[in-house]
């Protein structure tokens, strides 16, 4: 692992750091709410899925759907977590007229996922870790809607009571990057595990971000001592809901904390909200604004007692994650930086596995869709899974490659054609004639006939050895780019007298 | 076995037994309670009269009677307290936030005894939320108590908060009705108006439709003429179920069977923390003669100590406020209920419509709950409290390894009038210093009527069981029922008015 590189900022009184802690709410994938059997659907009409639990209604009770209960251990165990087998529910009590019951169920002082740990991802090939505070289930609230009428409010309760994990990370980022790479890291895991479907732009994976700064030296201070005063006051930027917003709101509230406080001012502890149109942070509440929420545990809750041998069971259920993926594709022969690139994403990584399920090589593999597939991928916006060619046909491209039957120009052309036209790659090239020549006795013909109409560039050649690739050119243009590279080369060495 | 001549005279045992053998209709029945609840509109006692469904349940009863497909509680009519959200009728919780409330959907403890054939008469009165010891609280006015002293003309108070409920059963309006109790709330009435009433065990009823108070302490309870209604009547509004967490799964056991098993060889406490200061003579001789009572048919008369009594009012007067505070906190207006009338915004909307929607004693505990939860004050109350209950559970464990019921008063003293503590609450949270132990503790307890004062006021003794143990209570209570022999009924002075 290579040092870490630790950003400083620039300020006139001096170097400063960053440190980062992010809190995510991520929705559970589930198809029924925390406590209550109503359905959690994205997008249905406004109230449409909402329970008598879910709207507050006198007598009504709670009761733990064990399914979100199982998502949140699974969770916790992708974090390399300690899983609490007894967590308790408590009550967070304030006024909104989205939040029915008056209280959010929620944990607070016994969550059911306790430290753990995540590895960063950096564009360098570096990894760094990033401790992990706790995971608590809490339920969400419903959606207050103030732009239908002038003088109307309106509330929709279908989110009100749908399942979240609030993951809390220990203060462990000090860049934009890092705070952005746990993000996209945290998101990986969840889908790996099939917790979370980490749509941001859903709202089904949310960040609230907290930011300080201190002088250089402050944060090793800190780690070495766990004492917070060398760190800098936080502010909590709210839901910001996507990697780039994450990035672009730490560096800007970094740098007006440095500006605030060179300006002899100080930082107050408070709530912001990132505004990604102006891309600036404003002031949301101050910490003496804040609610006193009453937390106490929910008498209509019990503590919840979990089975170490189910917690087991689950634990043995978990797919390879994306850090032990990583490691077997390195095993495999692909670079660490190709690795985590595939498996940053699981659709890329199914999609890489698949490939290597249909018999290409891996290394072929990695390089054929980091360099061609994922790139027109890009260009065209599609996601993987709306992608037109399928794994089995980009692995049917490599291994005719990799089997001399096509060249890497045919096949670029051909990956082009099954994008646009579809059908079998195989079928294609026989259809159309794609297939590389290598039969010499072809190749040395159309050398032959080459030489024979440019006289004058062979003599130039003789001179500048250099030219050859003037003739290869010419060659693989006569041949239609059929012939093979390698047996035009030599040939050519051979017909025209070259040193090697 | 002769019967009563009047058939609301029966008790609900008897009514079954009568309606079973066919030798009395369940439409006969009916039509003769809704008549007495009609009667006595002066008590007070029903926030919402149902005769036409009522009548309804009634004749589809005797059709099932007749296809001798009678369910154990086929035909019989009951009362049910205004805090069991019941489908389609109105159910306030009597407050006046609640005032139009119209459940979409039936309580669980209603629901079983809906199964079990039982007829509903309507909804009774009650202290606003369940929180009063007098029925004064209510929005729709105090109930009367159907007793009154020997030569006096001056209104009772029932007790509460299942004042409605005690007073019907009482008053013979129904065969027998539910409560609840949170810290008393069916003993106390049960008490003061000469009827039996139990708390189960906490877990022991679905919590699930009943308007919540203090979730950690409210429990369903039946509300009874005699002890052998009430274990009838629990056996069938008891159960576990999977919309209430906190219910337990413990098989509900036929308390009937078991009644009359006798009290020989039972191990009976007498804690000496309940001798509290200033008790009446009265209560004094009245548990005096339980002991008697019990000893005589064969019972050990066992002394204990519950050292932690002295702090159960305290404590219960933090914990039920603090849960109430955010139980309550749902009424705020915006879906249902009543809403302020020109909110100017969203946080006007919420004051003016408590403000508006609940009544003084309500607001006053919403307050107490929230100081109590309030940061900086957590520790000093709400924690304290929690770990003095656990002391309070584990003085029972302690007492129980000496007897196997303990046997207290139910209540300070007989039915006092109506205004004469609502001057000052404390005076009025004392009525539950017998009960609200049992509570905290989760436990089971029974109030059963013992005897009259001087000028002709029942009095009750309580008998506190072991956590599921209700066959026990029910036995010893039967014992104490038998010795009393208490028949006393009130004047039905309440129909010359």
């Amino acid at each position: 692992m290579t040092e870490r590189t630790v950003k400083l900022l620039k300020g006139q009184t001096g170097d400063w750091e960053i440190v980062i802690g992010m809190e995510v709410h991520a929705q559970i994938l589930s198809n029924s709410k925390l406590f209550s059997g109503a359905a959690t659907a994205f997008g249905a009409s406004p109230n449409s899925q909402v329970s008598f639990i879910d709207a507050g209604m006198p007598g009504m009770l709670p009761v733990i759907n064990k399914w979100c209960v199982e998502q949140a251990v699974r969770t916790g165990l992708g974090l390399k977590a300690q899983i609490n087998l007894t967590s308790v529910f408590d009550r967070k009590n304030y006024f909104y007229p989205d939040l029915p019951q008056g209280y959010q169920i929620s944990q607070y002082k016994s969550p059911i996922v306790g430290e753990g740990e995540i590895l960063l991802d950096m564009n360098d090939g570096s990894t760094i870790p990033v401790g992990i505070e706790r995971l608590h289930m809490e339920q969400d609230a419903g959606k207050s809607v103030h732009d239908q009428s002038p003088d109307s409010s309106f509330v929709d309760l279908n989110r009100s009571g749908v399942a979240l994990m609030e993951i809390v990370s220990k203060p462990h980022m000090r860049s934009s990057e890092e705070a952005a790479a746990f993000l996209k890291k945290l998101r990986a895991i969840l889908r790996y595990l099939g917790t979370c479907d980490g749509n941001m732009d859903e709202g089904s994976m949310r960040a609230d971000v907290n930011v300080s700064v201190c002088k250089a030296g402050g944060y090793d201070k800190f780690r070495a001592t766990g004492d917070f005063k060398h760190l800098g006051t936080r502010c909590e930027i709210k839901n910001v809901n996507s990697m780039r917003f994450v990035a672009q709101a730490v560096e800007y509230e970094a740098r007006r904390q440095i500006d605030v406080i060179e300006d002899g001012g100080t930082i107050r502890q408070e709530t912001r909200l990132f505004d990604s149109k102006a891309g600036e942070t404003r002031s949301m509440r101050s910490k003496e604004d804040a609610h006193d929420y009453r937390y106490f545990p929910d008498p209509d809750l019990l503590p919840l007692v979990l089975d170490q041998a189910w917690v087991d069971g689950i634990k043995a259920s978990l797919p390879e994650l994306p850090d032990e993926k990583k490691t077997r594709l390195t095993k495999a022969g692909l670079s660490a930086y190709d690795a985590s690139v595939l498996v940053a994403e699981k659709e890329s990584a199914d999609y890489f596995e698949a490939m290597m399920a249909s018999g290409a090589d891996a290394k072929a593999a990695a390089n054929w869709l980091n360099n061609e597939y994922f790139g027109r991928l890009n260009k065209a916006g599609l996601a993987i899974a709306d992608g037109p060619v399928s794994a089995g046909a980009n692995a049917a491209i490599v291994k005719m490659v990799a089997a001399n039957t096509i060249s890497g120009k045919i096949a670029k052309d051909l990956l082009d054609i099954v994008w646009s036209e579809g059908g079998d790659p195989e079928a294609i090239v026989e259809a159309r004639g794609l297939k590389q020549v290598t039969d010499t006795g072809a190749i040395e013909k159309v050398v032959d006939d080459v030489i024979a109409a440019n006289p004058d560039k062979v003599e130039e050649v003789k001179a500048k050895p250099k030219l050859a690739s003037w003739f290869v050119g010419q060659v693989m243009k006569a041949s239609g780019g059929k012939a093979n590279p390698g047996a035009v080369n030599a040939i050519l060495k051979q017909k025209l007298n070259l040193p090697d | 076995m002769s019967l009563p001549t009047k058939l609301t005279d029966f008790s609900l045992a008897e009514a079954r037994d009568a309606v079973q053998a066919k030798k009395v209709s369940s439409k006969e029945l009916t039509t003769a309670f809704v008549k007495a609840v009609a009667d006595a509109r002066p008590l007070n006692a029903f926030v919402t009269e149902t005769p036409e469904k009522a009548l309804e349940m009634a004749v589809a009863s005797d059709v099932r009677i007749a296809h001798g497909e009678a369910r154990p509680l086929e035909g019989l009519p009951l009362a049910i307290k205004d805090l069991f959200c019941t489908k389609g009728v109105k159910t306030t919780a009597g407050s006046k936030i609640l005032g139009n409330f119209i459940p979409p959907y039936e309580s669980t403890v209603s629901q079983n005894l809906w199964d079990a054939g039982a007829v509903m008469l309507g909804k009774t009165n009650m202290d606003e939320f369940a929180m009063g010891s007098s029925n004064e609280t209510s929005h729709f006015g105090p109930v009367f108590n159907p007793w009154r002293a020997r030569n006096s003309n001056a209104n009772l108070v029932p007790g509460g908060s299942s004042g409605g409920s005690a007073a019907a059963v009482a008053g013979n309006l129904c065969l027998a009705a539910t409560g609840t109790d949170t810290g008393g709330s069916i003993r106390q009435p049960a008490a003061v108006t000469g009827t039996v009433g139990i708390k189960p065990t906490y877990g022991r009823c679905s919590r699930f439709g009943i308007v919540a108070f203090a979730s950690s302490l409210d429990q369903a309870g039946p509300m009874t003429r005699t002890v052998r209604d009430a274990a009838l009547l629990l056996k069938h509004m008891a159960s576990v179920d999977p919309k209430d967490s906190t219910s337990v799964d413990i098989p509900v056991p036929d308390y009937e069977a078991t009644l009359e098993d006798g009290v020989k060889g039972l191990r009976v406490g007498i804690p000496k923390e309940y001798r509290i200061d200033n008790m009446p003579p009265e209560i004094e001789q009245l548990w005096q003669k339980g002991i008697e009572w019990l000893k005589a048919q064969g019972a050990e008369i066992v002394d204990v100590s519950l050292p932690h009594t002295k702090y159960a009012l305290p404590t219960y007067y933090i914990v039920a406020p603090a849960e109430a505070s955010s139980n309550l906190a749902r009424y705020d207006g915006v879906r249902y209920g009543h809403r302020a009338s020109g909110p100017k915004d969203i946080v006007d909307l919420y004051e003016r419509s408590r403000a508006e929607g609940f009544g003084k004693e309500v607001q006053r505990r919403i307050l107490i709950g929230t100081y109590v939860l309030s940061s900086g004050y957590y520790d000093a109350y709400y924690s304290r409290a929690q770990k003095l209950r656990t002391l309070i559970l584990r003085d029972f464990t302690e007492a129980y390894k000496k007897c196997d019921v303990l046997l207290t008063p139910a209540t300070p003293g007989p039915a006092f009038g109506v205004g004469e503590k609502t001057a000052d609450p404390v005076e009025m949270y004392l009525n539950d210093v017998f009960t609200v132990t049992v509570n905290l503790a989760g436990l089971p307890g029974i109030a059963v009527p013992a005897g009259l004062t001087a000028n002709g006021l029942p009095l009750g003794l309580q008998l506190i069981g072991k956590a599921f143990d209700e066959a026990t209570l029910f036995k010893a209570a039967r014992a104490i029922e038998i010795a009393a022999g208490f028949t006393a009924k009130p004047t039905e002075w309440w129909r010359a008015a």
